[in-house]
């Protein structure tokens, strides 16, 4: 409930054009199938312990504390989330504020499919975030997207929570 | 690399007639002289489900030296290891044997081995020659006929005598049962390592009973989903090098890799055609995922597929006239079958859940596949215009089905579930029946995936 709070916080933030998204993991609590995992994986880098001192402006710790560097979704899906969509709004704007970065998309997968499927659909997913991006405003000749299929996980555990972590879209700063 | 060389060599001095043939390094002659009339009365039918594996009597080789007699036993391990892993014969234990080995080499005292209840019985002697080559010659008898069924000598450089073990096992395979053997044949694979998100992967290659195993690269890039060519020189694959995704030919004995085509997005998925003179692979771009040729001469690339579906894993049928691929153009992942130049596209696959990776039989009559429904992944087979379904066998994941060159065996993969530690993560090879029985795993020094097996070894 607080989680959903948030999220609404961030989307009205976002909406106000407010330059600090206070919502950090891009994600929110789970209804639904599609909805996106709750919390963060243990077994990456866990960004969200970086509270005390806050990321220079302009870095990737930035981008990934305090924007969100990934979108999560629904099974066999590449349909972005409303969720996803705050996030990646929040992207466009940080974007926008630094035209010199470019970024790659990687697009992943759950375990629970063939592995070529999964490279396609992982495409698929990686151009979900790129159109959507570049609806927003970004220059297309900033973003590479690249596929991974189920090949990097990032939540162990064969269990939904895991799976639903590993259907992802993450931009990465280049 | 086959060549073919007609003699005329005279039969040995004891009859009956023992067939010779030629092997050096790898070039095999089969001269089929007069096989002794033998009527085929020990015959082992495969298309039935369950069989009670035929009991076998494989003795050792003899050598003319002591390391003639090493190695002899050693065929004799490879020999028996290949036909019960078949799960059609029943190796006795040496231990049983009344006659000896160097006794056989007269004639086989017929008593002997059915006391011990051996159908059937093989012996052979090896011997190095003047010139340094290797004669290997073997024979096998039907034990309650009294007869011999086939005899054969070959001719190798000694480090080839493996080899020539898996030809003889194949030459046995094929004479008792009536189908062709598979044991001169090699298995590629993905070599896996390390926690699932840092998982190291490498190209590997050895004989399908697991002897000459080598890694083919070294690690640091991802590689996946290898395909032999017909003569089973090269490999295609897919390769992250330098985080682009695409088609990559390696060639076995030089090493070298080259990158198939600079197609605008990730190119992935390839296999060769049947003529070894194209690869079918997809490529994605823009969301969008079609299926493509491409000549190996010409380097001339014609798109067959044009949808916005996800089409990809397509594999030629044996005469090369048609492909079956997967495609979420319904909705979700289905077979398709259609022309080799992309026409009449039309789907086979009409079962419940999702069908992926299809395979065409060597035979032309099935196509294998991975199929999803539930919680549970299977591994089964259709007939060519999706009839006749028949689920093989089940996992938590299992994929990724690879035939046999006769059509009756398929290796696959099976990977099991793992905790939040990602304890539990493991990847084997296994192989099943096209009956659905004799499920076994190919062992391997590390995990495994994505396993295509060779044709037989020209």
């Amino acid at each position: 409930m607080r989680m959903k709070l948030l999220s609404l916080f961030a989307a009205a933030a976002l909406l106000a054009a407010c330059e600090t998204a206070p919502e950090t993991t891009g994600s929110s609590a789970g209804t639904g199938s599609t909805a996106a995992p709750a919390a963060a994986t243990t077994t990456t880098a866990a960004p969200a312990t970086m509270v005390s001192s806050k990321p220079a402006p302009g870095s990737s710790e930035e981008f990934v504390v305090d924007i969100g560097d990934r979108v999560y979704f629904g099974f066999d899906q590449y349909d972005l989330t409303a969720d996803a969509r705050t996030t990646l709004e929040r992207q466009a704007f940080w974007l926008r504020k630094y035209p010199s970065k470019t970024i790659t998309v990687e697009g992943h997968c759950d375990e629970r499919g063939t592995r070529e499927y999964n490279l396609a659909l992982g495409e698929r997913r990686a151009n979900a975030v790129k159109d959507y991006l570049l609806a927003l405003g970004i220059d297309g000749s900033r973003v590479k997207t690249l596929s991974y299929g189920k090949e990097r996980p990032v939540a162990f555990g064969s269990n939904e929570e895991a799976w639903g972590l590993n259907r992802r879209g993450v931009t990465a700063l280049n | 690399m086959i060549t073919r060389l007609a003699t005329s060599m005279r039969p040995a001095a004891f009859a009956p007639a023992l067939t010779l043939t030629l092997i050096a390094l790898l070039v095999v002659s089969a001269t089929l002289a007069k096989v002794s009339p033998a009527h085929a009365q020990l015959r082992i039918d495969i298309t039935q489900g369950r069989v009670d594996p035929l009991p076998i009597a494989i003795a050792d080789f003899i050598g003319s030296t002591s390391e003639g007699d090493r190695i002899g036993r050693e065929m004799a391990q490879v020999i028996s290891g290949n036909l019960a892993r078949s799960g059609l014969f029943a190796p006795i234990d040496k231990k049983a044997f009344i006659q000896t080995a160097a006794q056989l080499k007269a004639r086989p005292r017929f008593g002997d081995w059915r006391l011990i209840n051996a159908q059937a019985l093989v012996h052979g002697a090896t011997q190095v020659q003047a010139d340094g080559r290797l004669r290997v010659e073997f024979r096998l008898w039907d034990v309650f006929a009294e007869q011999q069924m086939v005899g054969h000598a070959y001719f190798t450089v000694p480090a080839n005598w493996r080899r020539v073990a898996h030809i003889i096992s194949d030459v046995i395979y094929k004479r008792i049962t009536g189908e062709d053997g598979y044991f001169d044949t090699r298995l590629v694979y993905i070599a896996e390592s390390g926690p699932p998100d840092r998982r190291q992967k490498r190209l590997a290659i050895m004989d399908q009973d697991g002897a000459n195993h080598r890694f083919l690269t070294d690690g640091k890039t991802l590689v996946l989903t290898p395909r032999f060519s017909p003569t089973s020189q090269e490999i295609t694959y897919l390769a992250y090098y330098n985080d682009k995704p695409r088609v990559y030919i390696f060639n076995i004995d030089t090493g070298q890799q080259e990158v198939l085509g600079d197609f605008p997005g990730m190119s992935f998925a390839p296999r060769f055609s049947p003529d070894g003179n194209k690869v079918i692979m997809s490529m994605a771009k823009n969301g969008i995922t079609d299926i493509y040729t491409m000549d190996l001469a010409t380097r001339t690339i014609r798109r067959l597929t044009d949808s916005p579906s996800i089409d990809t894993s397509a594999t030629f049928a044996p005469d090369g006239s048609q492909v079956v691929f997967n495609s979420d153009r319904g909705g979700r992942q289905q077979l398709y079958v259609m022309g080799s130049d992309g026409s009449n596209v039309h789907r086979i696959s009409f079962g419940k859940g999702r069908y992926a990776t299809p395979v065409w039989s060597p035979r032309g009559d099935l196509i294998a596949f991975t199929k999803i429904l539930g919680r549970e992944f299977y591994i089964g087979v259709m007939r060519t215009d999706g009839s006749g379904e028949r689920l093989l066998t089940k996992g938590f994941l299992v994929e990724a089905p690879t035939w046999a060159p006769n059509g009756r065996v398929l290796i696959y993969f099976k990977q099991t579930p793992s905790d939040k530690q990602g304890r539990g993560h493991t990847s084997k090879l296994y192989s099943i029946d096209l009956t659905g029985y004799n499920e076994r795993e190919i062992v391997t020094p590390l995990d495994a995936s994505d396993p295509a097996w060779s044709p037989l070894i020209p």
